[in-house]
């Protein structure tokens, strides 16, 4: 996946997670927690469903790299480069 | 096979972890034992009409959209839409005691003025106890037990004012008498007072067809008429259940709902001394169905919280039914685009567990029909006479709540200690639902969602 494909890919999950939310005017520099209504619980579920669909282990110290859009895209990069996108 | 988990009761705790759980690949299978989902909320069919087994309101009401509060967390977290749910707000409810009324609706604004209108002295202990209750972070699992009474007495001095806003409270989520904790207050006072009441057009059974569809549709088992007999323990772990037809099935957590002195009776039949104790709070309900609408007869609350004594005593009563007080509930007096199919009445009150129990089938019936009567009586001061327009009449009582269910003494809020972090003596068997703490319909939903997350999900 490149870095724009891996971008859809988050933004479809938060999409799932927290369907009330308009994403359209999301800030990619912005920590998410700032532009939506994330609790600790929907956080938890973004790694999740990032597991689910591909099957990637992300450690909970590592979870700090989920804050914004743009270190999510960053972090995941090299992790999914090779994967491709799930149908 | 072996299952990842297996939860025991396809109750709302029940199916909302199975729904978590099948959501993240898990394999899951719910058992339940009676022939239909729901638990202590189902529905049924009764000479050709609907019925909900409890559903008053779904208490934590929220606009379809709303970010945040409870209500979006558990639809959230289930995946479920809004319109799944289907919520209709309340019209307006009341806490009735004798000379003084509080009315509520789902802005809290009306109950805020009506206080300070009724209790002109009390209104600033009032705000610095709704501060108190806006800093109280009631939802951390590692939480203390302090008497809400005692932080209540703190601020407010009047004991009638007291009394009014723990009625409400206390009947639709305390497993103590005469007080409760003060986070379970908490929860109890966001979730009626600053959030509301809600109804599905449908009734409950909306809400249940749509989360077992879902369950189901996500690749979760459900297997009805399957009691669980005994919980197999090897080496200090679950292990597998025994059903009541000799069936095994194996799996590698076992989450149960049916309540915790029930559940360690399922891993240990001779009674060990350590056992925790059910709850005794009970309730008899009376359900009327009219030829008209409440409204028709000029009843236009939705629910009426009532308490005709000095004091309110939330306790097991010391008679069958305890006809001081009650719920008198329409579930036609919400805010829906068309009327439902008829009008219905229902008449809640505390009740003796041990005498409905006890009685022999004979005088069960007897006894029921007699007590209806007597019920709907004494609301009569609340509500206008609607003895002309009944059509059909139910009622149930301990005796029912404990047959469906399989919780002793027919409790509905589960036992006075519960256990919040959802773990027993048992490594890999957990708690959810009533016993876990988290009451009524959504805090049910939530508990059984919070605890496969904490541990079943890894
Ligand atoms: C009359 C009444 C009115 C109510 N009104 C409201 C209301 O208006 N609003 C509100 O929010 N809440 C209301 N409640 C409370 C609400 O219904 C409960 O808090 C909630 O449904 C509890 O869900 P649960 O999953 O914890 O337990 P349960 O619903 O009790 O689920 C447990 C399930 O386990 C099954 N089971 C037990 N033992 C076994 C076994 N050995 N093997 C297999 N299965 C087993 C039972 O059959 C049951 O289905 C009411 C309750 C009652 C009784």
């Amino acid at each position: 996946m490149t870095g724009e494909e891996i971008r859809q890919v988050v933004l479809d999950i938060l999409e799932r997670i927290a369907p009330d939310e308009d994403l359209s005017g999301l800030d990619d520099a912005m920590a998410f927690r700032e532009q939506m209504e994330l609790d600790s619980m929907d956080f938890l579920d973004i790694v999740m469903e990032l597991r689910k669909a591909y099957r990637i282990q992300i450690p909970e110290d590592e979870y700090e790299h989920l804050t914004t859009m743009a270190t999510t895209v960053a972090y995941l990069e090299p992790r999914l480069k090779d994967v491709p996108v799930a149908g | 096979m072996k299952y990842d988990t297996v939860i025991i009761g396809a109750g709302m705790s029940g199916l909302s972890a199975g729904v978590r759980l099948a959501y993240f690949e898990k394999s899951v299978c719910i058992l339940e034992r009676h022939t239909t989902i729901g638990g202590l909320n189902s529905f049924y069919r009764l000479r050709d009409r609907n019925y909900d087994v409890g559903l008053h309101a779904i208490t934590n009401y929220a606009e379809p959209g709303t970010k945040a509060g409870p209500l979006s967390k558990l639809l959230r977290q289930l995946r479920m839409r809004w319109e799944d749910f289907d919520l209709r707000p309340q019209l307006q409810s009341k806490v009735a005691f004798p000379g003084c009324v509080l009315n509520f609706t789902n802005d809290f604004n009306c109950l805020l003025n009506g206080i300070a209108e009724a209790f002109p002295k009390q209104i600033d202990g009032f705000c610095r106890l709704l501060e108190k209750i806006n800093e109280h972070d009631a939802l951390d699992l590692n939480r203390k037990s302090v008497s809400a009474r005692k932080v209540l007495s703190e601020h407010i001095s009047d004991p009638v004012l007291i009394d009014m806003l723990f009625c409400p409270l206390m009947f639709y989520g305390s497993a103590t008498p005469r007080d409760m904790d003060f986070s379970q207050f908490v929860i109890m006072f966001k979730s009626i007072f600053y959030e509301g009441f809600g109804r599905p057009f449908d009734g409950i059974r909306r809400i249940l067809k749509q989360l077992v569809r879902h369950f189901k549709s996500l690749g979760g088992h459900l297997k009805l008429r399957a009691g669980v007999q005994e919980i197999v323990q090897r080496n200090g772990q679950a292990n597998s259940v025994i059903l009541d037809d000799g069936t095994e099935i194996e799996a590698k957590n076992v989450l149960s709902s049916a309540g915790a002195a029930e559940t360690m009776r399922m891993v240990d039949p001779t009674q060990p001394v350590s056992r925790p104790s059910p709850g005794n709070i009970s309730f008899v309900e009376s359900i009327s169905v009219l030829d008209c609408e409440p409204s028709d007869l000029g009843h236009n609350e939705t629910i009426v919280f009532f308490n005709d004594a000095d004091k309110f005593h939330y306790e097991r009563p010391n008679a069958p039914v305890d006809l001081r007080s009650g719920i008198i509930c329409s579930p036609n007096n919400f805010d829906y685009s068309r009327p439902l199919e008829d009008g219905r009445v229902r008449i809640t009150a505390l009740a003796d567990p041990e005498y409905w129990i006890s009685l022999s089938e004979e005088d069960y019936q007897l006894r029921k029909m007699e007590w209806n009567d007597r019920i709907i009586e004494v609301a009569m001061n609340h509500i206008p006479d609607f003895r002309g327009h009944v059509l059909d009449t139910d009622v149930f009582t301990p005796r029912t709540i404990r047959r469906f269910t399989g919780h002793d003494n027919g409790c509905v809020y589960g036992a006075p200690r519960k256990f919040v972090d959802g773990q027993t003596s048992v490594d890999n068997l957990y708690l959810c639902g009533t016993d876990q703490g988290f009451l009524g319909i959504v805090g049910a939903m939530l508990s059984g969602i919070t605890i496969a997350n904490r541990y079943l999900l890894k």
